[in-house]
């Protein structure tokens, strides 16, 4: 079955990040990504740590500037947006957060902390602190009382319930979330999810969702990119699921290291073995090979490149055709 | 019986935070503790291992090890029992080295620490072969390294390897996979499952991931604020009694299951 997707919201277009390692080699954090957001609708991006999930939404969201590529926003490529203009565009685009304690000012009220992103656009008065603060409380599940709180006297679930309100605080068309939920407890990260599913529902936001709980992910996105070594290896979209669809041997192997609850007595998991490879010396072929039990020699010298193999769906492998 | 404890209450301060634990485990079983945090999983193990924080002491209750009550214990034998009979292995195994030193420095001095007769050869031989056993490739490499210089997946083998060379008979882990990736952590889960095989080894693995839990442990424990709502085989996650465990359970995404927003 093919979902016709909603109209893409956010294009990002051969997006390359390359840091320089201290020893003038060159350290690829994002391998030339091509992938849509639309709009209203969740984009998942999974792989281990390092393969580069955090630095592509950081290079989108202009924290770390991009070596090459385009990121197409409202019909303008916003790495190329300056001063004001680059300003006035992160209303549109927010973030929350994998420790929001970190990224709160400890002195600061609740009540300043919502209303902050306002104050600094000149959306509200100083007078209007206060109802606009339970406005945005309340938006977000927590007593307007909490208002004149400090951040660090709220439980991990209320304060990643504050950062959302922060991020929604300017009525952005997209929000990243960067392992949002990943710090908090099971029961908790339901509710936090749930919101999050809530308020996508109102307001009609696209979220761009990290996170390395591939269940969490399946569960929560529209459409999974699976990144690995700074290439996304697999996309799927067009309503198909990763728990049924998913083809890249990768990806497969990752679904294999996960623990389910309702193991039965003698199942066995499957874990990848080794590590991934340093991202210093991108390998030439795929970068995925030094591990893929499927590996044959073309996978060792040419790079395969995405291609739909089911529409909505893209593998980047030799061996699936 | 290898450890038998009995109406365990711990409180910091005049605080009472766990209270009423009791539990048995046997040589060889595997046994998790789960719940949320603040639930006072973590308390439990510090207080068997004898290394609760700050004004956290144990005001009730008997930790039956081998026969002995650990409670009443000298320091000395206790300093004894830790590191031999009994080890700890924590979350992040990185931040218990010190990392200023090199691992195998460091290896070679808590080896002769718990057996001063050992020379220094037979100390880094002995660690040596530890790692080789927990599948780190280079393990002369990795003796040579600073803990910076290794993954989260690798140090924490660099943990399992040092609180298991003495072969002790009960080992604590707190949260070890929970900050490594889910590949690592699958290998981990399975070294521990290895160690307990080849050693015999009786585990105690406290984590808030339910999936770990029902893969690797003959036995659970369920928290919740500080008590014990539901304890057994693995019929606690197979069949839950408990309102409380069924919520856990619940609320664990599931690969392939009803996507949120269509709820």
């Amino acid at each position: 079955m093919t979902v016709k997707e909603p109209p893409v919201i956010l294009q990002i277009k051969n997006l390359t990040k390359r840091f320089a390692a201290e020893d003038g080699r060159q350290l690829t954090a994002c391998d030339d990504i091509t992938v849509n957001a639309y709009a209203g609708q969740t984009l998942g991006i999974i792989g281990e740590s390092g393969c580069g999930k955090s630095t592509l939404v950081r290079t989108v969201l202009q924290i770390t500037p991009a070596t090459s590529g385009e990121v197409i926003f409202e019909g303008q490529d916003i790495l190329k947006l300056r001063g004001e203009a680059a300003r006035q565009n992160r209303r549109k685009i927010q973030m929350v957060f994998q420790d929001p304690l970190a990224a709160f000012n400890p002195k600061m009220k609740v009540k300043e902390i919502v209303t902050e992103p306002l104050l600094n656009f000149g959306l509200i008065k100083k007078s209007e602190v206060n109802a606009k603060a339970a406005e945005l409380l309340e938006m977000v599940e927590l007593p307007p009382e909490f208002m004149e709180r400090y951040p660090h006297s709220l439980s991990g679930g209320q304060r990643q319930r504050l950062g959302i309100a922060r991020a929604l605080a300017l009525e952005p068309k997209i929000v990243v979330c960067d392992e949002a939920t990943s710090a908090l407890d099971v029961s908790v990260q339901e509710k936090i999810c749930e919101l999050l599913v809530r308020l996508q529902k109102e307001k009609g936001i696209t979220y761009l969702f990290i996170c390395h709980d591939i269940g969490l992910v399946d569960l929560m996105c529209h459409q999974i990119a699976v990144m690995y070594l700074g290439s996304i290896v697999e996309y799927i979209g067009g309503g198909r699921r990763i728990s049924t669809d998913g083809m890249h041997p990768y990806t497969k192997a990752l679904m294999k290291s996960v623990f389910k609850v309702d193991f039965k007595p003698g199942e066995r998991i499957e874990p990848l073995e080794s590590e991934v490879p340093s991202p210093l010396d991108l390998p030439p072929g795929c970068p995925f090979a030094g591990r893929c039990e499927y590996c044959t020699d073309i996978c060792r010298s040419e790079k395969p490149q995405l291609k739909e193999v089911v529409p909505g769906h893209l593998v980047a492998c030799h061996l699936i055709k | 019986m290898l450890l038998e404890v009995k109406n365990l209450d711990v409180s910091y301060g005049s605080r009472l935070t766990v209270s009423g634990v009791s539990f048995e485990l046997d040589k060889g079983e595997i046994m998790s503790v789960v719940g949320e945090s603040g639930s006072g999983k973590t308390t439990v193990i510090r207080a068997v291992m004898g290394c609760l924080p700050g004004s956290g002491h144990v005001t009730g209750g008997s930790v039956l090890f081998d026969g002995r009550d650990l409670l009443k214990v000298t320091p000395q034998e206790h300093r004894q029992l830790c590191g031999r009979d009994i080890s700890m292995i924590f979350q992040d195994s990185g931040s218990m080295i010190n990392p200023i030193r090199r691992i195998g420095t460091q290896f070679v001095d808590y080896i002769r620490t718990h057996a001063p007769q050992k020379t220094k050869a037979e100390a880094a031989e002995m660690a040596q072969d530890m790692l080789k056993r927990m599948r780190l490739p280079n393990p002369e490499n990795v003796m040579q390294s600073y803990p910076f210089e290794l993954s989260g997946g690798m140090r924490q083998r660099v943990g399992i390897a040092m609180a298991m060379v003495f072969r002790p008979k009960l080992l604590l882990a707190d949260e070890p996979t929970s900050a490594l990736d889910v590949t690592t952590q699958a290998q981990i889960i399975r070294q521990i499952v290895d160690i307990r095989n080849e050693f015999g080894v009786a585990v105690i693995m406290v984590t808030h991931n339910l999936g770990v839990a029902s893969y690797i442990s003959n036995k659970l424990v369920v928290m919740k604020n500080g008590r014990v709502v539901e304890s057994g085989r693995r019929e606690v996650i197979a069949a839950p009694q408990d309102a409380y465990t069924k919520e856990l359970l619940a609320a664990v995404p599931v690969l392939g299951d009803v996507k949120y927003y269509d709820r």
